[in-house]
This record gives structure tokens, C-alpha cells and sequence, in this order.
């Protein structure tokens, strides 16, 4: 018996040790297999990404909750301090604006009329689905986040996502109730914008760090630090004019970006829906649930 | 009989507790912190709980479940599918060949150990990247990401003894 009982053994330890070198064989194929899968910009990568975003976003969601409760109060409590201060500098700057306000209507009057004198075709108006940041893809190698909101919520892939200070990035994925912002500083983020007064045409090229690069710009053009970026709308999925950032550095090097937004205080991304109304819906025949939002 | 059923139950789930562990930690490491400039070197928490269980419980922490843990990963993070897996297999290798070295080191020898497996890890993982998006990628935000998952160890190490000590005796 001692002796069958060591025969077996004997026969199964290199069998096991010949299973375990095969699976990791085998394992290490079907990851290559995906990364191909993958550059391949398959369908199937995309579901399953989806799928997995929809499967956690409960978990995620309950967890970055309390997260962004303790955020705020530790912000709200600082803010105490300086409420004060704060208050005089916030009635001069709503004089201020209070004057830009009447400028703003007076131009707006005006173009509403210009407008109609020259019969120009309106651009379409905006919708827009406010979604909450359930994850920060932490890592080296992508920028992008999760949101709360999804197909569900009327996102779509390529809208714009938006701070109160400027274009974040782009809806790169759309699950049920999840959505995957890229990010403009991700490498794989590319964005027709505008720079300069000049408004000079250009392409915002990320490269995962926090300065994303300007590039394709025509030779002749000259950039300062200090000059705008805002997109261009060129390619149509996003509304013209969105604030990108400000050129910070001109070198041989390249010409780098500073984005607006405050990637530390991201809590709620806008994202915008600038389809032209009754075009792109009529082809499904379904009315997106997130217009009139 | 029927208890019979609930003890193997009960080792199965507590077979399981270091990759559930695991797939838990990687989504925590996910919440938005709101710490400027923190995701970009958030600590690779995949990579310290792979290795952590395949030296300490190696029975547990199969080349399967490697596979499933950079698998999610790679899924939810929304980088390059498979090379995260890649990493972590590599990972496995590198411990499962050289396993008398790992065995008996002591803590602090783990610690160095690691920061050697996770620099090839990471290297790795650059590299494939560099291969796929078909350029050369700044090196620093890896190197940053590779400074704090290193740091970050002794803590989810320490993490990961207490949850074997409490679950698998």
C-alpha cells in the first residue's frame, strides 16, 4: 500500500509540476492574445470593460461617498477661516461682474440680431448630464476616470467632459450605468482645439504627464506662454470654445499645455451633449433618455 | 453530513480570502481621492498582494488567479489589456523559480526582494506599453508609481499577515 502510495506520488509531482508549467503557458498566450485583441480595437474588449465598470461601480460608488464627504468637510472647515476675507474680495468681484453682465446682454442683443440679419444656422443647443467621479484610474500608464452614468443616463462615446474651470476629456466607454472619461493628459488623448488670439488651429496631444503637448500646428504661427487653448470643434462631437488650458512653455522641446482643470478637486464632471438635435437619434428611432436634462 | 458541507465551505472561503482580498484592495486603491496629483502614483496594490501571497501561500495565489487578478485589473483600470497580466505572471515566475531564496528570507530581505521583482515588474510593463502605443514613454511617472508601491509594501505586507494570521491560521 506505503509503496503504491509512493509510485503515485512519485508519478504525480512531475504531472503537477508539468499541469502548473502548462497553465502558466497557456495563461501567458491568452494575455498576449488579448493585448492583440485589444490593439485591435475589439468590440468584445470593450463590452467586457463595460461590464466590469457596471459590475464594481455599486462598490465604488459607496466607497468614494464617504471620501468626498470627509474631502469637503476638510475644505469647508478651512474655508471657515478665511470667510472674512473672502467675502470683501467676493462683493468686488460681483460689482465687476455685474458690469460684464449688462456688456454680456447688450452683446448678446446684438448678436442675436446680427444673426438674423445674416440668417445663420443656430448652433445647436446643449445638453447636459452632470455625473459623479466613482474612480481614479491610478497608475503610470493611463488617465482616465470612472462616472456614475452611463447609456441609462443618455452618455454617449466622444462627448466632451467638463469642470467649472475647462474640458477634462473625452466619454471613451459607455456601460449601462458607468461611462470611462479619458482624460486630455492620457497618451491616447487627441483634441482639435484653438490657440492664441490669433486662433490658430492646432491638436492637443497628451502623453500622461500633466502637460500635454500642442502639436501639428502650422509652421508660420507664432505661440507665447500665457496664450489660451480652446477646442475648435473641428471634428464635430464637441461644442467650439470649451476652455482647454494655457500654453505654459515654447521650447525645441515642443510646446506644452497646462490644462484648467483641477485634477485634485474633481468630484462631478459635466459632460456635453452637442449632437444636432433629431439627426443622429432619428437613425435609431429612439429619443436619448438625457435630452431635456 | 450537512456539516460536513459547511466546514468544506468554510475552507473554500477561506482558500479564497487572499484573492478576494485582493480584487477588494485594487478597487479601494480606485477611490478618487482627491488629492492632486495622486492617481498617477497610486501604489501598484495588484502587485504587492501577488507577490505577498505567492512567497507566503503560494497554494492560493495560483497562476490562475494571477491571471484573474491582472485580468480585472486591466479591465477596470482602462490600460493596455494584458499587460498588467503579463507583470503579475512574471512575478510568479521569478518567485516560483527561485523559491528557496524567497522562503527563507526574512522580512526585510522580502522588502529588497521586492523592490527588485516590482522594478522588473514595472520595467515590464513599460516596455509592453512602449510596444503597443508604438512610442516611447516618459519614464517618470513609472518610476514614481515604482518609488511608492516600494514604500507602500511593509504597510499592505503587514495588511496581509494579519488577514492570514485571522482567516488561514
Amino acid at each position: 500500500m506505503n509503496r503504491r502510495a509512493g509510485s503515485v506520488m512519485r508519478l504525480a509531482t512531475p504531472v503537477k509540476a508539468w499541469t502548473q508549467r502548462f497553465a502558466l503557458l497557456f495563461l501567458a498566450g491568452v494575455a498576449v492574445a488579448l493585448m492583440l485583441l485589444d490593439k485591435a480595437d475589439s468590440v468584445v474588449v470593450e463590452r467586457a470593460r463595460s461590464a466590469v465598470a457596471d459590475a464594481v461601480a455599486p462598490i465604488l460608488d459607496a466607497a468614494s461617498r464617504p471620501v468626498a464627504t470627509f474631502n469637503e468637510m476638510v475644505e469647508q472647515g478651512g474655508q471657515l477661516v478665511s470667510v472674512a476675507a473672502e467675502n470683501a474680495e467676493l462683493r468686488e468681484q460681483n460689482e465687476r461682474l455685474r458690469h460684464w453682465e449688462t456688456v454680456a446682454r447688450r452683446l448678446e442683443a446684438e448678436n442675436d440680431a446680427l444673426r438674423s440679419t445674416l440668417k445663420l444656422v443656430p448652433d445647436p443647443t446643449l445638453h447636459y448630464v452632470t455625473a459623479r467621479v466613482i474612480a481614479d484610474q491610478g497608475g503610470a500608464f493611463v488617465r482616465s476616470v470612472l462616472l456614475n452614468a452611463g447609456a441609462r443616463e443618455g452618455v454617449e462615446r466622444g462627448q466632451a467632459a467638463l469642470t467649472g474651470d475647462g474640458l477634462a476629456g473625452r466619454v471613451a466607454e459607455v456601460g449601462n450605468g458607468t461611462s470611462r472619461v479619458l482624460l486630455v493628459t492620457d497618451m491616447n488623448s487627441r483634441i482639435p482645439i484653438l490657440v492664441g488670439d490669433a486662433q490658430d488651429r492646432a491638436m492637443l496631444v497628451g502623453d500622461n504627464t500633466a502637460e500635454p503637448h500642442l502639436r501639428y500646428l502650422e509652421p508660420r504661427v507664432e505661440v507665447k506662454p500665457g496664450d489660451r487653448v480652446m477646442t475648435s470643434g473641428h471634428g464635430g462631437v464637441f461644442p467650439p470654445g470649451l476652455p482647454v488650458g494655457r500654453v505654459t512653455s515654447v521650447d525645441e522641446e515642443g510646446i506644452r499645455v497646462r490644462p484648467f482643470v483641477d485634477w485634485g478637486h474633481m468630484q462631478y464632471l459635466r459632460l456635453v451633449d452637442f449632437e444636432l438635435p433629431g439627426i443622429l437619434h432619428s437613425f435609431d428611432g429612439s429619443e436619448s433618455p438625457g435630452n431635456g436634462r | 453530513m450537512k456539516q460536513g458541507v459547511w466546514h468544506r465551505l468554510d475552507i473554500v472561503a477561506r482558500s479564497l480570502s487572499p484573492l478576494a482580498i485582493t480584487l477588494l484592495l485594487i478597487m479601494v486603491g480606485m477611490v478618487p481621492l482627491q488629492i492632486p496629483k495622486i492617481a498617477p502614483v497610486i501604489p501598484s496594490v495588484a502587485l504587492i498582494a501577488v507577490y505577498y501571497w505567492a512567497v507566503h501561500r503560494p497554494n492560493l495565489m495560483t497562476v490562475w488567479a494571477i491571471f484573474l487578478v491582472g485580468l480585472f485589473q486591466d479591465l477596470l483600470s482602462g490600460g493596455h489589456l494584458g499587460v498588467g497580466i503579463m507583470a503579475l505572471l512574471m512575478v510568479h515566475v521569478v518567485i516560483d523559480t527561485q523559491r528557496r531564496i524567497f522562503a527563507r528570507s526574512s522580512f526585510q530581505a522580502l522588502w529588497v526582494l521586492f523592490a527588485i521583482v516590482a522594478a522588473a515588474a514595472l520595467y515590464l510593463m513599460w516596455l509592453l506599453n512602449c510596444l503597443l502605443q508604438g512610442v516611447f514613454l516618459e519614464v517618470q511617472p513609472v518610476l514614481f508609481q515604482y518609488l511608492t508601491t516600494v514604500a507602500a509594501y511593509p504597510c499592505l505586507a503587514w495588511l496581509f499577515a494579519q488577514a492570514q494570521k485571522a482567516f488561514l491560521k
